[in-house]
């Protein structure tokens, strides 16, 4: 019987779960978490078309606009794995989020200031 | 090759950054002349087939799930439920340009596709009546703005499922498992993005309130 060391092959052991992690570098999500982001898409796509039928006056299209965040939200975090990516990835999503906002922003106050200050609409 | 993993993921989520700006151009206008001729969005709005609309988000919903399955199995190095996945993804995006195509030949049916040809007396106002010449005018902004919108939509699936394909024939030659499945965890960004811009233009085209 050869002489058997424990230690020896405790490292070996290790060193083999290291060297899987090392070759796996996603991030195995449990399916239950995609089955849960899925049905909670679906509700949110219910609720959606739901409240649409309801009058909300104002609120309408923030409302659905909300949703639709949401739900974006659970894709990019759940599906597209952003919740387990580096931080470098986030910023990559948040600047053209950011400047998605300026764009809005900047564009629509320049109507709104139009009305203001009666220079006239170039649009009618 | 996990640093070759990271750089490629960030260079998806760069490409990402920059479409989503490239529909934001768009998304912009439709903002604005939104409120501009709210009326005759409202009009044209209501025109589109709700329950065709709402089906349809649903199965992108349904094809992002696939999909997500789809790189899952490819990171365990499930080849066949990988190919599995891959090609319900390519059905289901399918079913959703079928509906598409369902949907615009209703369109050109009722001379609603801007141009020589376009004809808003098809529209309704709040009230069932007929629109006036100025809202009848600009209903036709709103449908230049549904089919740029939507068309670019389909555009980035009709370009989404050879890929998908593609991956699909790669997996099923064994060529991904746990160390190497990079190509499909891309693909995979890519349809998911293209699920968030439905995920908006669903409600901003579709459910545009009379009131307000």
């Amino acid at each position: 019987m050869p002489e058997h060391d424990p230690d020896t092959n405790a490292i070996d052991k290790g060193q083999g779960r290291e060297h899987r992690v090392e070759e796996f570098h996603g991030h195995v999500v449990p399916i239950g978490v995609y089955v849960a982001v899925f049905l909670a898409l679906l509700v949110g796509t219910g609720l959606t078309t739901g409240a649409s039928y309801v009058d909300l006056g104002i609120w309408n299209t923030p409302v659905a606009m909300l949703i639709a965040v949401t739900k974006a939200s659970l894709v990019v975090f759940f599906f597209m794995h952003l919740k387990y990516s580096p931080k470098l990835f986030w910023l990559a999503l948040g600047a053209a989020v950011f400047f998605l906002v300026l764009l809005l922003t900047g564009t629509g106050s320049d109507y709104v200031a139009r009305v203001f200050l009666n220079l006239g609409n170039p649009g009618t | 090759m996990a640093g070759q993993h990271e750089a490629s993921a960030f260079g998806m989520w760069v490409f990402i950054a920059q479409e989503i700006l490239f529909f934001g151009g768009m998304l912009t206008a439709y903002a604005i002349y939104r409120n501009l001729f709210y009326d005759a969005f409202a009009a044209g709005s209501h025109h589109l087939d709700v329950t065709l609309g709402t089906v349809n988000t649903a199965v992108l919903i349904c094809s992002s799930l696939t999909m997500a399955l789809g790189v899952h199995a490819a990171a365990l190095g499930k080849r066949k439920a990988t190919v599995l996945f891959l090609l319900l993804t390519i059905a289901l995006g399918s079913v959703f340009l079928g509906i598409k195509a369902v949907e615009y030949k209703d369109k050109f049916e009722h001379h609603l596709v801007p141009g020589a040809h376009y004809s808003a007396e098809s529209l309704r106002g709040a009230h069932g009546e007929e629109l006036p010449g100025d809202t009848a005018r600009h209903s036709e902004i709103f449908f230049a703005l549904y089919f740029s919108l939507t068309g670019l939509h389909a555009l980035h699936m009709i370009i989404g499922i050879p890929i998908v394909a593609y991956m699909a024939g790669q997996a099923w030659r064994g060529r991904f498992g746990p160390a190497y499945y990079t190509p499909v965890e891309m693909t995979g960004l890519y349809w998911h993005f293209v699920d968030i811009v439905w995920i908006f233009l669903f409600p901003l085209l579709y459910l545009i309130p009379h009131h307000a």
